[in-house]
């Protein structure tokens, strides 16, 4: 096991990022952030608390996306996952939506996501923001626009990370 | 996160960890519902068969709304219109159609237990819509499911089951339904339509209606089914909407607030008067929206057990 980022390294990268969001999305008048279930709202919870500290606007509208009826392989007699909830109480209709995971890996799950947002409607863009990017694991061509950290892992390797709120403390490792 | 069974034949057979997930899985659903798009690409790769020998537009047209919403390939095939009635039997007539690669047949049949005797015989799962005066499953799930999202758990809680209960797969449903999720259940309705040794059951028989109301926090009104009884059991409707029948003048005298459901379809002036069906307290048409969520949840979750080709 290998401490990719530990609780003081992580800190620093959530600041980064969020700044980074700030810088191309201003006051946010216009954009939406949207978790993804289960693991990833865990991280866009931390990134929305900093955005409403940098930016002063407690109303970032911001939802929680669960994509288990969207995955393509439920028919690959695979063990029925148990669908968490969905709450994206707003239009997405011609806004800039920003999707936050927190591992990117194959790809699939965000083509499962994008397929599911566009049912809420038509969004302007759609930005991807990851905290670890698994980069040479992709199957679909998916990048993300925001990378806390990029990493090469075999693909029988596992990254967790734990959040503080879940886990004992923040940090994300590598497990062989 | 799956069922314990393979095909949903009856509620008896359900453990109450099943229902649980069904329900969890249905409040999903529910919100999917409510969507602009109300559509998720789940089963997309899967084949229903919604075979009715017996007449039905709600639980049909249910069921179809459901598996599309699901995104799931539908048929739908009638005894009117079958070769049924050329005297092909249930066994060859399902195997027909599962030989066009259906992979999930829902069924209704006016003989109980034909879904067992199905389940010995073929691959697919099957989904119980109504098997003659045994079970009716979906229907006892989103009646349940319904009373929960008022009540929250109905541990504790009384229900009682009014009307015929001699002739109705639903009231059977229920009765399993809810007692497993812990709830106390009351029958009540003339003597001539509640069967012998029902108490046998675990459930408390309660003749006079209002009397059954006065000790219940829900009332599941049931239809009076003309169309099962070849004899008179009683002696005409008008009679049995002055004795049985549940009206607003009845409520009022309780006392107390109970929450009002019936599966439909209602003999309005009959079992229930008008201003009751469509007084406050009743989720008669809750009922319905909650039966699609309730079948995407159970056409969903057994679709995980579909044995996968090499």
């Amino acid at each position: 096991m290998k401490t990719l980022l530990d609780q003081a390294q992580l800190q620093i990268t959530l600041h980064r990022l969020a700044h980074q969001l700030v810088e191309s999305h201003l006051d946010f008048s216009d954009s939406v952030i949207i978790g993804m279930q289960p693991r990833g709202i865990l991280f866009s919870d931390r990134i929305v608390a900093l955005l409403q500290q940098i930016t002063g606007n407690a109303k970032i509208a911001y939802g929680r996306l669960d994509i288990t009826f969207y995955r393509d392989d439920l028919d690959k007699g695979g063990a029925l996952q148990t669908p968490a909830q969905t709450d994206i109480n707003f239009s997405v209709e011609d806004k800039r939506v920003i999707l936050i995971d927190d591992v990117l890996h194959t790809g699939r799950t965000i083509r499962a996501a994008m397929d599911a947002l566009l049912d809420f409607g038509r969004p302007k863009e759609v930005e991807l923001m990851a905290l670890i990017d698994r980069r040479f694991s992709r199957e679909l061509p998916i990048q993300p626009d925001y990378v806390g950290l990029s990493v090469d892992t075999l693909f029988e390797q596992k990254v967790k990370v734990y959040w503080k709120e879940k886990e004992a403390n923040d940090e994300v490792v590598l497990v062989d | 996160m799956s069922l314990s069974v393979k095909h949903l034949l009856g509620i008896k057979e359900l453990q109450q960890q099943d229902i649980e997930t069904i329900f969890k899985t249905a409040d999903n659903f529910k919100q999917v519902l409510q969507r602009p798009i109300k559509k998720v690409p789940a089963l997309r790769d899967t084949t229903i068969a919604n075979i009715f020998f017996e007449n039905s537009t709600r639980t049909r047209t249910s069921f179809e709304l459901a598996e599309k919403r699901l995104g799931a390939d539908v048929v739908n095939f009638s005894a009117s219109a079958s070769s049924v009635s050329k005297g092909e039997t249930l066994i060859d007539t399902v195997n027909n159609i599962l030989a066009m690669k259906v992979d999930m047949v829902v069924m209704r049949h006016a003989a109980s237990g034909a879904p067992w005797f199905l389940a010995q015989h073929i691959d697919a799962s099957i989904i119980n819509a109504g098997d003659g005066v045994n079970e009716h499953p979906t229907q006892g799930l989103l009646d349940a499911f319904s009373m929960r999202e008022k009540f929250g758990d109905l541990s504790g809680k009384t229900v009682a089951i009014v009307g015929d209960i001699m002739h109705s797969r639903v009231a059977m449903s229920n009765i399993y339904c809810l007692q497993k999720l812990g709830a106390k259940v009351i029958v009540s309705g003339p003597p001539t339509l509640i069967p012998k040794h029902i108490e046998s059951m675990g459930v408390s028989v309660e003749y006079s209606v209002k009397k059954a109301l006065q000790q219940c926090d829900i009332a599941n009104i049931l239809r009076i089914q003309l169309e099962r009884q070849q004899k008179p059991l009683f002696s005409s409707l008008r009679e049995y909407a002055l004795f049985y029948g549940v009206n607003k003048q009845m409520l009022d005298s309780l006392n107390k607030e109970i929450l009002i459901l019936h599966p439909g379809p209602i003999n309005r002036g009959v079992e229930i008067d008008s201003d009751v069906a469509d007084g406050k307290h009743s989720v008669i048409l809750d009922q319905v929206e909650n039966g699609v969520a309730i079948r995407m949840a159970v056409v969903y979750l057994l679709s995980g057990n579909r044995e996968m080709p090499e």
